[in-house]
């Protein structure tokens, strides 16, 4: 499938006279292919915003290629402009504007027919709250408008900042519907987000950035599959030989970590390894299941940012990656 | 739809638009109603009572001055001293009143004067036409940045500096429409009131000239206050900026200056002061003197040094002012990202 966003060794350093230079994007990359729903995650500070702001024209980049649609950018923004709805960061409007307002200026401006205008108002549930201020609105009602906004000039690619932020469950829901449905009518999106039991429902893959720099990516599943790491839960008949059983298999050679009831084992070939090898010495195992991970647990091992008792990790204590070698487009 | 129509739009949407200009117009209304309230056309019958009105009050004096010079003479004939003081030289016999001092005209109720004082009227009109202006600019684009909407408009419209300046048109384009109506209204009532109930006087092509220019140095100011308004608000991002930068140049230069200036005695420091750049740009001229350099006591009669700022010099501050507005509000657009 054709890339519709491409990016290749992005940067952008902000500087102030204070507190000097910082790098918020240091050789970042990142592909997106047409017609998936993409998932672009990365802890609060990593550059998520500031790539999507970069690639959208906001941020002048400090090196780096991205194209849209084909299509170099910024140079060619104006061009590609009407064809990527985007929202970035919480929906801001102008609060005396109703959402109906809002939208049918935009849709002057834009070139789009008033029509369209309340067909993404129904799309988003805001049609019988069309005529009301948007200084009235919830949050979610705000994240609802952002979305039509976006949707306002039928875009081939759509790229959302925390769409579902604010929403309500049912609104959650709805937004992931209208997120699958969009890309089976062949729109692109890329959906950047913290729910991310949401971006594992929804995401044909991922990328994961990390102070400035891209730490994974990829269909989710190849990405799931890529940190299970091969590793196994083991229950014995008896949970008062976990410890003698884990010194069995550490003297093996397996990697153990002890849980409550249960030791999850991991660097070892087969899963048949693990219940010959500790039969032979007189210990039967009762349960031996793979290691599941979800998006959530791969994305803290990636980014270190797992909570850790007593300490309160601030916004930058996230891992650094190793230069990207992968260049445009790998 | 074109972006600018959906600019123009935008602009008569917005509240602070709509209550500025609401406001505005009832203010500039009540201009016309009070002169044509006070003033009388001096009709045969209301000048015969002025000249009624004056010969009573001459006769009135002239039976004070009488009694005056009655109780003079009897004092005098008392013996008493210190008359003159009281009633001035030779009991005040060199001092009549005289009947020209008693004018039919001084006692005419007020009569406005279209020719005479018409244009004063436009400089007014055009000073708070030039405030409100100022606020509107800088409220439309400075709530956009503000509010987020210029960030969602640059997802739509990408090239910038074009957008701006589109902004900025319109805004230059409907203050522009909006003074010229309102001054032909202006222009409408005030001489309706010198027709009904003042007086037009002579009225020449050259006065219409004159009256035409007066107008569009008025309409310069307006739009240069929008203009100004605009790009300070777009520079710093807020509608705040603008006010802020204009309150704290009228405090610094009108009160700050002007107090400094005293107090260090600095020859024609007016010369520095921006409202005398503004009112030399409407009167042609201003000329400032220095007072100061003579000193009548000692020296007796003196002519005192002028300084004049012509209506060319004003055109060369207030075309630099512009240039640096727009250039700063072009070059922050181009330069600074939008986060």
């Amino acid at each position: 499938m054709p890339a519709v966003l491409e990016i290749s060794g992005l940067e952008k350093t902000y500087r102030s006279r204070r507190r000097g230079a910082r790098k918020a994007l240091d050789g970042f990359d990142m592909v997106v292919e047409s017609g998936q729903v993409h998932g672009f995650l990365g802890p609060n500070g990593s550059g998520k915003t500031t790539t999507l702001r970069t690639l959208l024209g906001l941020i002048t980049p400090n090196g780096g290629r991205m194209t849209l649609l084909g299509e170099p950018v910024p140079g060619a923004l104006p061009r590609v402009a009407g064809r990527v709805g985007a929202i970035v960061e919480s929906p801001q409007f102008f609060p005396n504007f109703s959402a109906h307002d809002t939208l049918s200026l935009l849709a002057d401006a834009g070139g789009v027919g008033r029509q369209r205008v309340p067909e993404v108002l129904e799309l988003v549930g805001l049609r019988d709250r069309a005529n009301e201020r948007v200084r009235t609105y919830s949050l979610g009602m705000k994240q609802r408008l952002a979305v039509a906004s976006a949707l306002l000039k039928k875009p081939d690619l759509l790229i959302l900042d925390e769409p579902a932020n604010g929403l309500d469950p049912g609104g959650i829901r709805e937004m992931r519907t209208l997120m699958r449905g969009l890309a089976e009518a062949g729109m692109t999106v890329v959906l950047s987000s913290h729910i991310l039991a949401e971006v594992q429902l929804i995401c044909d893959s991922v990328t994961i950035i990390s102070r400035g720099r891209r730490v994974a990516f990829g269909p989710v599943a190849d990405v799931l599959a890529q940190h299970a790491g091969g590793g196994v839960t083991v229950r014995l008949e008896s949970a008062d030989d976990l410890s003698v059983a884990a010194e069995i298999l550490i003297a093996a050679g397996a990697r153990v970590t002890p849980e409550h009831d249960r030791l999850v084992v991991s660097n070892v070939e087969k899963p048949a390894w693990v219940t010959r090898t500790l039969a032979e010495r007189g210990y039967y195992v009762s349960e031996l299941a793979p290691v599941k991970v979800d998006l959530e647990s791969v994305f803290l091992e990636l980014t270190q940012t797992a909570p850790v008792a007593g300490q309160a990790r601030q916004v930058d204590d996230s891992a650094v990656a190793a230069p990207s070698q992968g260049g445009w487009g790998v | 739809m074109s972006l600018p129509k959906a600019e123009v739009r935008r602009l008569f949407k917005r509240r602070v638009t709509r209550i500025f200009l609401a406001i505005t117009l009832v203010g500039l209304a009540i201009f016309p109603v009070v002169f044509m309230i006070n003033s009388k056309t001096s009709s045969p019958d209301v000048r015969a009572a002025a000249e009624l009105q004056a010969n009573l009050e001459f006769e009135r004096a002239t039976a004070q001055y009488q009694q005056m010079r009655t109780e003079c003479e009897a004092a005098k004939a008392r013996g008493e001293t210190g008359l003159d003081e009281r009633y001035g030289p030779n009991c005040g016999a060199d001092f009549p009143p005289q009947a020209e001092w008693f004018p039919a005209e001084a006692y005419l109720p007020y009569e406005f004067n279209f020719r005479d004082e018409f244009p004063a009227s436009l400089e007014v009109l055009a000073a708070i036409l030039a405030m409100v202006a100022f606020v509107v600019g800088a409220s439309f684009v400075g709530a956009e940045w503000n509010s987020g909407g210029m960030m969602n408009l640059l997802l739509w419209r990408p090239r910038r500096v074009p957008v701006l300046l589109t902004k900025l048109g319109v805004l230059v384009g409907s203050m522009l429409g909006v003074t010229a109506v309102v001054t032909a209204l202006w222009t409408v009532a005030f001489w309706a009131i010198g027709r009904f109930d003042g007086r037009l006087g002579e009225l020449t092509s050259g006065v219409w000239q004159s009256f035409g220019l007066t107008g569009l140095r008025g309409v310069t100011l307006v739009l240069l206050a929008a203009t100004i308004g605009f790009c300070l608000a777009s520079i710093g991002r807020h509608t705040a900026m603008a006010l802020g930068v204009g309150i704290g140049a009228i405090v610094v230069s009108e009160i700050g200056l002007r107090i400094v200036f005293e107090l260090i005695r600095v020859q024609f420091g007016d010369r520095y002061i921006l409202s005398t750049y503004l009112v030399a740009w409407f009167e042609k001229s201003m000329t400032i003197v220095d007072y100061r350099a003579c000193d009548f006591i000692s020296n007796g009669p003196c002519t005192p040094p002028e300084y004049v700022v012509t209506w060319q010099q004003s055109g060369v501050l207030l075309a630099t002012v512009l240039v640096l507005g727009v250039f700063g509000a072009v070059w922050s657009m181009r330069r600074r990202d939008v986060t």
